[in-house]
């Protein structure tokens, strides 16, 4: 196994070389493979991507106190964008905006608008319970319902209406495969989910959620009650899921934002204070409160 | 041997980029091998277009050097290597600062190649043994970057224990070429380019085996830099 990889490598290294060699018959192609060169990287940059949400001079109050302060940031379509902060920087507070968990307080008091795909989420003709079907959450704790494996998964169909057993069984296999629990539990599907280990349950979560198919999806530190290796499968789920969904993660471990995410915004006393690609943030940010805060001198 | 080439990691995505990491560097050490016999070739067959060629590649080599650097600092911001990986990562970054020296010394290579052909018109019997000692050192950069891909300490000892037979090869051709310059003085200028060009070779002897020494570190975590051949060999075999 290994050694067929050491040919691979080798054979593209050879394959390199006469491709170079091809090319050296006549100069100008140079600038050509230089091109090549440096295409090759993968760059992520803002202004390239399709936009999801755009929050516009956002702010939120908790009675009087103002817990988000004129937020301005585009979140880009089917990426990881994560919010880093300390605690009580209101980065929680601004996830929940996105499918308006805040309405439940009643304390809570807005200004400013949110747009999914160009829709004002705050606007009064908005239907919170369909905002809610789009803009799927899941929370720290894992929290599956005292039912089934299966009945868990197929709960958001079954409060749609959708009670027809042969399309609820291919959303659940495909909710689960896609939360890469499928191989684990196929065989115990009619088990308590509550038997499940907490990595488990945290991925059958995140089937339930993306069973009823919404555009995106809020996690709000998903694998900090969780060991080391069902983080990184979270992760690892994580990278896989944003083929197909909107990804905002907010998390209090910045080494994992680091790993998962495309883009990073940094919060401080519920301000922005920057927002960039993350390897950008982590390499090179262009705040000082930021370097401060990801090099561990804060506070 | 290393764990980074035979699991995969959870995250895919930190597979892929040290993959990625790892055959740009064989890329570039292609590039860099391949720019080294063409500056021979352009030596000895007297070929200032070739020479011009290898000089042209400089500016490729030294992208992909920047570019490796980039990946490389990305990788150790996100994904905190640690073990095998922190030494590949640490081996890689190493290695390209050797390749991109190897590039140096062929790109002067050719240069002394183009001034032995235009200016000069001395004595070219001592062309066999640069053409000798060459073949050696770039068989050597071969194997080390071949050691490299397949992560295998054995070879990339048996390439380093090759480096004094460069050296030996170095004095020889030098004491070959005080004596064309002591038979007539008109030989000094171009001996003392044919002199650059064999401590050019000599030098990338010297970067093929540091390549080696940073295989051996990656594969075997000992640092094997500055110690004498036995005391690599024993490393080796005492693990």
């Amino acid at each position: 196994m290994q050694q067929n990889k050491a040919d691979d490598i080798i054979d593209n290294q050879e394959s390199e070389i006469k491709a170079v060699s091809d090319s050296t018959d006549s100069t100008p192609t140079h600038a050509m493979n230089l091109s090549s060169i440096v295409n090759g990287h993968e760059q992520t940059r803002l202004e390239d991507e399709n936009i999801c949400i755009t929050v516009n001079n956002f702010d939120l109050f908790y009675a009087d106190k103002q817990a988000l302060k004129d937020i301005n940031m585009t979140i880009p379509e089917k990426k990881v964008t994560a919010f880093i902060g300390p605690s009580g920087c209101g980065k929680s507070t601004l996830l929940r905006c996105f499918n308006r968990m805040n309405d439940l307080i009643d304390s809570v008091s807005v200004t400013g608008e949110i747009r999914i795909q160009d829709q004002n989420i705050y606007d009064k003709t908005v239907n919170v319970a369909d905002l809610r079907r789009r803009v799927g959450m899941v929370f720290q704790k894992p929290n599956p319902f005292p039912k089934s494996v299966y009945e868990n998964v197929a709960y958001g169909l079954r409060i749609q209406g959708i009670n027809d057993r042969r399309t609820i069984d291919a959303v659940v296999e495909k909710s689960l495969k896609g939360a890469a629990l499928w191989d684990e539990v196929k065989d115990r599907l009619d088990d308590l989910a509550m038997g499940l280990s907490g990595g488990q349950q945290q991925r059958l979560v995140i089937a339930r959620a993306i069973a009823i198919e919404p555009e995106i999806i809020l996690l709000d530190e998903p694998a900090s009650a969780l060991d080391p290796i069902s983080t990184l499968k979270i992760e690892e789920l994580i990278y896989e899921l944003k083929q197909n969904f909107t990804i905002v993660i907010v998390t209090h471990n910045m080494q994992q934002a680091a790993r998962v995410s495309d883009y990073t915004a940094y919060m401080y006393l519920g301000e922005l204070i920057e927002f960039s690609d993350t390897s950008t943030l982590f390499t090179n940010p262009n705040e000082q409160m930021t370097e401060d805060y990801i090099t561990g001198r804060y506070g | 041997m290393n764990n980074s080439s035979k699991n995969q990691h959870i995250s895919r995505q930190f597979d892929d980029e040290l993959e990625n990491v790892l055959s740009e560097v064989l890329a570039m050490g292609g590039l860099v091998e391949q720019q080294l016999v063409n500056a021979l070739k352009s030596l000895i067959d007297g070929d200032i277009n070739l020479a011009k060629e290898v000089i042209d590649t400089e500016v490729e080599v030294n992208t992909y050097e920047v570019k490796i650097d980039q990946e490389c600092t990305n990788i150790l911001a996100r994904r905190q290597p640690a073990a095998s990986d922190l030494r590949l990562v640490t081996a890689v970054s190493k290695t390209i600062t050797d390749l991109e020296r190897v590039g140096d010394e062929a790109q002067k290579i050719a240069k002394r190649g183009q001034d032995l052909t235009e200016k000069h018109s001395g004595p070219r019997s001592y062309y066999i043994s640069i053409k000798s000692m060459g073949n050696l050192v770039s068989s050597m950069l071969h194997d080390a970057l071949d050691s490299f891909a397949r992560m295998d300490s054995k070879s990339a000892f048996d390439v380093a224990n090759k480096e004094p037979e460069s050296d030996d090869q170095y004095s020889a051709i030098l004491r070959q070429l005080i004596t064309y310059m002591m038979e007539d003085a008109r030989n000094i200028s171009g001996a003392l380019d044919a002199v650059w060009v064999v401590r050019a070779l000599e030098r990338i002897g010297d970067h093929a085996r540091n390549i080696c020494e940073y295989v051996i570190y990656l594969v075997e975590g000992k640092d094997v830099r500055h110690i004498s051949l036995e005391q690599i060999e024993k490393e080796i075999i005492n693990k």
